[in-house]
């Protein structure tokens, strides 16, 4: 068994206890669905899809959010883990400096919290699928994609707080992820298409990580799986492939000094 | 284990916390390093375990070279850090369990091992309790509980008394001695005298990063104590005076805030003299000279921070 899925067995013996604390992640979104998607939705009516090609008549709205909060759910799930989480655990608890005075090293650290992050935000969404699934608001079978999709999100956005967790020095340093990640959240496509921004806009947005981890997961959900999933399937691994290469020297002069 | 001109410089201050020292370790010995706070133990200490790269100098441990075999060589060495770091989210027998995974071992033998380590450590009947809710004590001792895990062949223990009461002292040197005969060998750190008498066969002292002076406590009580002290406590104000009196009574004359102390071959002939020079001290007190006296000998008695 490699090394680095020791740590997941560690953070799976947490969770034994305190699988509940996943249940609140769920909530998240969930609020966002009924207020904003079922909400607003009321006075929205069917957006028009996501190009010429979509449903003819467009889709109702609350089809047409979900799977945005989707690869929400997906990115804060793992990214949460390898900011907040593992703030605690590298800084307070010092949790890693017991486990690397074992044969385990810095890159077993690094890769197994990145995997449970990534189970995490899977997890998650997998809870939040099945809301949005009691809702009725599946579309196509092909939603059933987000669970790879999901993964690769958690992937990308855990490799990326890894290397951002390196840079803390404290709780109050948080509000710069807030800053970053909130109007990632609201302008990156979430609550209404792309066509609404002028073309300069429309490329700052393709550029946003979040952008990319909807359009992975909102195309198969709204039933036009197809090589448009490439793009952002490679920008997403390539995004976490930096940001674990970043992380990891950060990490290794952080915890053997 | 074989230390030779090993340097420690923490970047980016450029502090160096070990200047060059040189050790050996036989087999099955228990071995001590002594020094006031920042003398650099712990930074040697965490060299030995392999998770501080070394700044200069070579480090053997157990045949292999720490720089390239950290790994090979954390697998068979125990360690007992300065500050509890036990994993607080997980019960007292998880935190013995999961440590044992992470030597690979399989589940059983990690399993059995918990149970005999929890013996061991008189935690039996906490095992299901979250670690947080432990005493000072308790903790200590699983963290040792836990250091030995991987039967190690060497632990290693920095400053492992720090802060316990009295009877939790003696019950974690009960289990040390435990272990020392059962073959395993001791490093460990220690500001503490009587435990660094009690535990160690040899013991180094360092100070400023370097090793001041190094042998059995026997040899280095001889060497930088003598035999016996002679301690005379006199009024406030008076000790210069009484100082300058005593001239030529003892090998070595040491005067503290509140006493003096006379290091020499026979309290009691030295104590007559005094007498006879027609000094009267408030007390004088004469006892064999101990780890502290060259303790405080060779590291100064100005406060380290």
């Amino acid at each position: 068994m490699p090394a680095a899925l020791l740590l997941l067995e560690r953070n799976l013996l947490i969770y034994r206890h305190t699988w509940y604390l996943l249940l609140a992640e769920v909530l998240e979104p969930m609020l966002y669905l009924l207020t904003i998607g079922v909400g607003i939705g009321q006075l929205v009516g069917h957006v028009p899809g996501l190009d010429d090609h979509g449903p003819a008549g467009g889709i109702g709205y609350s089809v047409y959010v979900a799977p945005a909060l989707l690869a929400t759910a997906a990115m804060n799930g793992a990214m949460n883990e390898t900011t907040f989480n593992m703030f605690s655990k590298l800084k307070l608890q010092r949790v890693y400096d017991s486990i690397l005075a074992t044969p385990m090293t810095v890159y077993d650290v690094a890769v197994g919290e990145v995997c449970w992050a990534l189970l995490r935000g899977v997890l998650i969404t997998l809870g939040f699928l099945a809301v949005v699934g009691a809702f009725g608001l599946v579309h196509s079978v092909w939603i059933l994609l987000v669970v790879p999709g999901a993964a690769l999100v958690g992937f990308a956005f855990a490799s990326v707080g890894l290397a951002v967790v390196t840079y803390l020095r404290n709780w109050a340093d948080f509000q710069f992820i807030q800053l970053a990640m909130l109007p990632m959240f609201l302008f990156a496509t979430t609550f209404y298409p792309l066509g609404v921004y002028p073309r300069p806009i429309q490329i700052a947005v393709e550029c946003l990580p979040l952008y990319q981890s909807i359009q992975l997961i909102r195309l198969p959900a709204l039933g036009q799986p197809g090589t448009a999933l490439l793009l952002p399937a490679v920008y997403l691994l390539l995004m976490g492939a930096l940001g674990l290469r970043i992380a990891l020297p950060r990490m290794q002069r952080l915890l053997l000094h | 284990m074989v230390a030779e001109g090993l340097r420690k410089v923490y970047q980016p201050s450029g502090f160096t916390a070990v200047d060059g020292i040189d050790f050996a370790l036989a087999p099955g010995e228990a071995f001590g390093f002594l020094g006031p706070n920042g003398a650099g133990k712990s930074s040697t200490m965490r060299m030995i375990s392999c998770v501080s790269p070394l700044s200069g100098g070579s480090l053997r441990v157990l045949g292999l070279d720490a720089a390239t075999h950290g790994p090979e060589i954390r697998a068979r060495i125990g360690v007992v850090p300065q500050e509890d770091t036990l994993d607080e989210e997980l019960t007292v027998r998880e935190n013995l369990l999961i440590y044992g995974r992470y030597f690979g071992l399989p589940r059983p033998v990690v399993r059995e091992r918990a149970d005999r380590l929890l013996e061991f450590a008189r935690l039996t009947d906490k095992a299901d309790e979250q670690v947080a809710a432990l005493s000072g004590g308790m903790k200590r001792r699983l963290t040792i509980a836990r250091g030995l895990v991987n039967e190690p062949e060497i632990l290693l223990l920095d400053e492992p008394t720090t802060g316990l009461d009295p009877q939790a002292r003696h019950l974690l040197w009960e289990r040390l001695y435990q272990l020392k005969s059962e073959g395993v060998s001791l490093i460990l750190t220690t500001h503490y005298m009587d435990e660094a008498e009690q535990l160690c066969d040899r013991l180094v002292v360092m100070d400023g990063g370097r090793i001041v002076a190094g042998g059995t406590p026997r040899e280095l009580i001889e060497a930088h104590a003598g035999r016996e002290v002679l301690e005379l406590r006199v009024p406030p104000g008076d000790q210069a005076v009484t100082a300058e009196k005593l001239q030529g009574l003892a090998d070595r004359l040491e005067p503290l805030p509140d006493r003096l102390l006379l290091y020499t071959e026979d309290g009691e002939t030295a104590l007559a003299a005094v007498h006879a020079r027609g000094i009267v001290p408030i007390t004088a007190l004469v006892r064999r000279a101990g780890l502290e006296d060259v303790f405080l000998t060779l590291t100064g008695r100005t406060l380290v921070d």
